[in-house]
Formats: structure tokens, C-alpha cells, sequence
């Protein structure tokens, strides 16, 4: 179980309370959560990356296990804390944002 | 009795405001989509209940909101608006070329007759079109196509399409203005578009009478009258009788003829408002006196209105898609200003009263006149 934060503008676009928990099937990696995450809310789509798996959305940010994992490659597998369901996925408006 | 509901967009989201047919006590609730811009909520004329709003935030980009209970809920439909082909470019603020980019829809103008009809202005300009009630959208792009679509340029706001006017009395027949391009018509349902800027003057341009590249504000028509139209320029406030073929000036005695809205009377065609604005610089009304000018001889001759607006120390803005008319008998119209307040005068502008003072910049103001 993939364990993702979202921002909270976001949680109240879809209608979220908390954390969001999601089953990734295969490997885990950005591309594959933040697909997992549009099949289940489909109206984030084009509000964190473009439609169609295009780019990062310029003012979102994503972070994991203290790290900024905005410009590492979308198709790498993610650390294995977040894979094991231990440390969260954060996306994050940026701070210039808002 | 009938009453109004008031649908208002602001920088950090929307409101919704009803009354009776009186029109001084109001109910509002919001804010709706709270943190988020909301360039603009209209309803379908064809069914009231069935609203759009355009939602937008630097984080996000775009949403749609649809309501079909009139705004008690709301639900997001479809937010891909992608561009025809290969978009080309535009000029940029410097004069180079700029690839389009979508940026948010600044104005929606649903279908007179099919509630799940939309269109859609937006920013890098360009035309969208729904059909199946907000879930799909699909580019008019014969518009932002034009052979001068390479010539246009941002103005202040972003390179905007702003206005969309459907002609009641001709199908197929409809207006979109740009800023920084000016006035188009389509007169077969936005397949071919032509510019219709014929005596428009404006400094800021090699060519001030140019056939494309003014920066058109706003434009008006009264649904009774579709060959006539009321546009405020960036500066200059301008009328057409032969629905875009020449503009004429008619600012007349207006103490200014900067500004950003314009509409018009629901009962009577030639009584026309604006909200004059000092000038380019100074977003703000002259004197610090908040005055609503109206003409009622189709303009050049304007009245200041001022019962109830305040006339001293006051410098908001009111822009372009802020002002709104209802069509009860005695005809309501409503502005919103930068500052957050929505005034509402219930008597074609002879008095004004807020129905709220401190909401977010109001972005924008549309008004339902409900059975």
C-alpha cells in the first residue's frame, strides 16, 4: 500500500480526507503512483502533471524521505520506504504558490 | 415573486448571492472551491439550475466546475483544452514570438437553447467548444487561426479571449474579443472568423488603425438589437450600428473613457453603463470617486451615478467581466470591484447598496433572473 499526501487544495478538489492509500500494481514508481492516483481521482487529472502523463506541473513539487524527488527521472522506482507503505509520497505546492 | 441570484468569482473563490425581487436582502454562501481563482460562473440560459465555473490556481492550472442545482453542489468535468495541431506563436510583450501555451479560461458563455453547450475563452487566445455539458472540450481553431493570429500580443491581463457573444437572432452569427487583437465575428458558428475593428484608433501600435492588434475590453450587445454593439477599449468607449463593420466613438462627456466594463439595459437598448478608470497607470476611478457613468441615448452623453457608492478615498478597480444586468422589471445591475465589495442597485442605477463588502478581488459578476 503506497501512502500519498496531497496538498490541501487538492484534498478538497476531490473530496479527500487524510492520507490517500493506494495499491500500485508492478513497479513503484512516480509515474506509476501518480497513475494509480488519477484512475482512483479523476479530477486531478491535469492539475499535478499535464494531462497524459506530461510533464510536472511547474509550481507542484513531489518529496520523499526528506528528499525532493521533483526532477529525478518519473519511470525510477521510488525509495524503498515508500514502496513498503513506511514513509508517505508528498506532493507539495510550492511555496512560491498560492 | 421572481427574484436574482448573483454568481461572483473572485481571487480566492466563488460566491453565490439571492434575493427576492426587492432586492435588498440577500443570501450568500461560499466561498465555493475556497483558495481558488474563479475567472468566471455563468448559468445556461436554457436552464438556470445548470451553471459552469471556471476554476484556476498557479499550483493546478485549470478545473471546470459544473453545478446542476443551481450552485448548492458542484462537481469538475473536463479540464484538457488542447490546442488544435501545432499551435504556432504570437508575439510576446517584446515583440517576439511566443509559442501559444494555455494558461485558464477566462470566460464561458453557455449555449442559448442546449445547457450542455459551452463555449470557452481562453488564455494564450483561442476558442473552445462543449458539447456534452463541460466533459470534453474541443477548439474552434479557425479563430486563433486567422492570418493575424501571429500579430497579436498579450495586454496587461495575458493574451485573453474575453468576450463571447452568441446572436440571438441569427443563428450561427457570433462576437469574441482578444486582448491585445480586437474584435472577430463568425457568422457560421465559429468555422471562419474575420476581424471586425474598422474604426478603432489606438496609440501602443505601429499602425493605430490597424485591422487587428487593439486591445478591445469588453463588448456589450442587447439581445433585442444584435446588430448594435458597446465596446470599452482600452481607452475610448465605441458603438457599432452594422454589427462590426465600423465602430464609432462614443465617449462623449465621460471623464474618462479608460475602463473595463460595459453593459447594457435589460429593457432599454440604448442605456448603456460603464465604470470609467482614470487611465492605463492608475487602475483606480478619478478623484477616488466611485462613479458608474450611464448614457441613455445610446452613448456620448453620459450621467454619473453615485447615490450609495462612495465618493471619497476610494481606489479599486472594477474589471472587465465584474459587471452584470438582470432582467426583472426594474432593471437590477451589479458590479464588483477589486477592493471585494458587490454593489447592487435595484432601480437601472439610480441608488446603489452592497450586498457584501469584504470578499477577495472580485474578478467577476453574472447575474440569473429567476422565475
Amino acid at each position: 500500500m503506497i501512502r500519498v499526501v496531497l496538498p490541501a487544495h487538492l484534498r478538497a478538489l476531490a473530496r479527500i480526507d487524510g492520507e490517500v492509500q493506494l495499491d500500485v500494481a508492478g513497479k513503484v514508481t512516480q509515474c506509476s503512483v501518480l497513475d494509480a492516483l488519477e484512475e482512483r481521482y479523476p479530477m486531478l487529472r491535469g492539475t499535478i502533471r499535464d494531462h497524459n502523463r506530461g510533464p510536472r506541473r511547474a509550481f507542484i513539487r513531489f518529496f520523499a524521505c526528506e528528499q525532493d524527488l521533483s526532477h529525478e527521472d518519473p519511470d525510477i522506482p521510488l525509495p524503498g520506504p515508500v514502496a513498503a507503505g513506511a514513509e508517505p509520497y508528498l506532493i507539495v505546492g510550492a511555496m512560491a504558490g498560492g | 415573486m421572481s427574484g436574482v441570484r448573483v454568481l461572483v468569482g473572485t481571487r480566492k473563490g466563488a460566491f453565490v448571492m439571492t434575493s427576492d425581487g426587492k432586492r435588498d436582502e440577500w443570501d450568500i454562501s461560499g466561498p465555493h472551491f475556497a483558495g481558488w481563482e474563479i475567472y468566471h460562473i455563468k448559468g445556461s440560459p436554457a436552464d438556470p439550475q445548470r451553471l459552469y465555473a471556471s476554476q484556476c490556481s498557479g499550483w493546478s492550472g485549470q478545473v471546470i466546475q459544473r453545478s446542476d442545482d443551481g450552485g448548492v453542489t458542484w462537481k469538475p468535468v473536463g479540464n484538457e483544452f488542447a490546442y488544435d495541431g501545432t499551435p504556432g506563436t504570437h508575439q510576446w510583450y517584446d515583440g517576439t514570438p511566443h509559442p501559444w501555451e494555455f494558461e485558464r479560461v477566462w470566460h464561458l458563455e453557455p449555449s442559448l437553447d442546449d445547457p450542455d453547450t459551452l463555449y470557452a475563452g481562453v488564455e494564450d487566445a483561442g476558442l473552445f467548444r462543449s458539447t456534452d455539458g463541460g466533459q470534453q472540450w474541443q477548439e474552434l481553431p479557425a479563430l486563433r487561426g486567422h492570418k493575424s493570429g501571429p500579430s497579436w500580443q498579450p495586454g496587461a491581463g495575458g493574451m485573453c479571449l474575453h468576450t463571447i457573444i452568441l446572436d440571438p437572432a441569427r443563428p450561427g452569427r457570433m462576437y469574441a474579443a482578444i486582448s491585445a487583437a480586437g474584435a472577430f465575428r463568425s457568422d457560421d458558428a465559429g468555422e471562419t472568423w474575420r476581424p471586425i475593428n474598422h474604426g478603432l484608433q489606438s496609440e501602443g501600435i505601429p499602425d493605430p488603425d490597424a485591422e487587428v492588434g487593439h486591445c478591445v475590453h469588453r463588448i456589450a450587445m442587447h439581445p433585442s438589437r444584435p446588430g448594435v454593439l458597446f465596446m470599452q477599449k482600452h481607452w475610448d468607449v465605441m458603438r457599432t450600428d452594422d454589427a462590426g463593420e465600423t465602430w464609432h466613438e462614443v465617449s462623449g462627456n465621460l471623464p474618462t473613457d479608460f475602463g473595463f466594463p460595459i453593459d447594457v439595459h435589460a429593457h432599454e437598448p440604448d442605456t448603456v453603463y460603464v465604470v470609467p478608470i482614470t487611465s492605463d497607470a492608475e487602475h483606480f476611478p478619478p478623484e477616488g470617486k466611485l462613479r458608474v457613468y450611464r448614457s441613455r441615448t445610446g452613448g456620448d452623453e453620459w450621467e454619473p451615478l453615485t447615490n450609495g457608492l462612495p465618493q471619497e478615498h476610494c481606489y479599486v478597480n472594477v474589471l472587465r467581466d465584474a459587471m452584470a444586468v438582470d432582467a426583472l422589471e426594474q432593471c437590477g445591475v451589479y458590479f464588483g470591484t477589486t477592493g471585494g465589495q458587490v454593489y447592487a442597485s435595484a432601480d437601472a442605477g439610480d441608488s446603489w447598496a452592497p450586498i457584501v463588502r469584504d470578499l477577495p478581488a472580485v474578478l467577476s459578476v453574472e447575474v440569473q433572473t429567476l422565475p
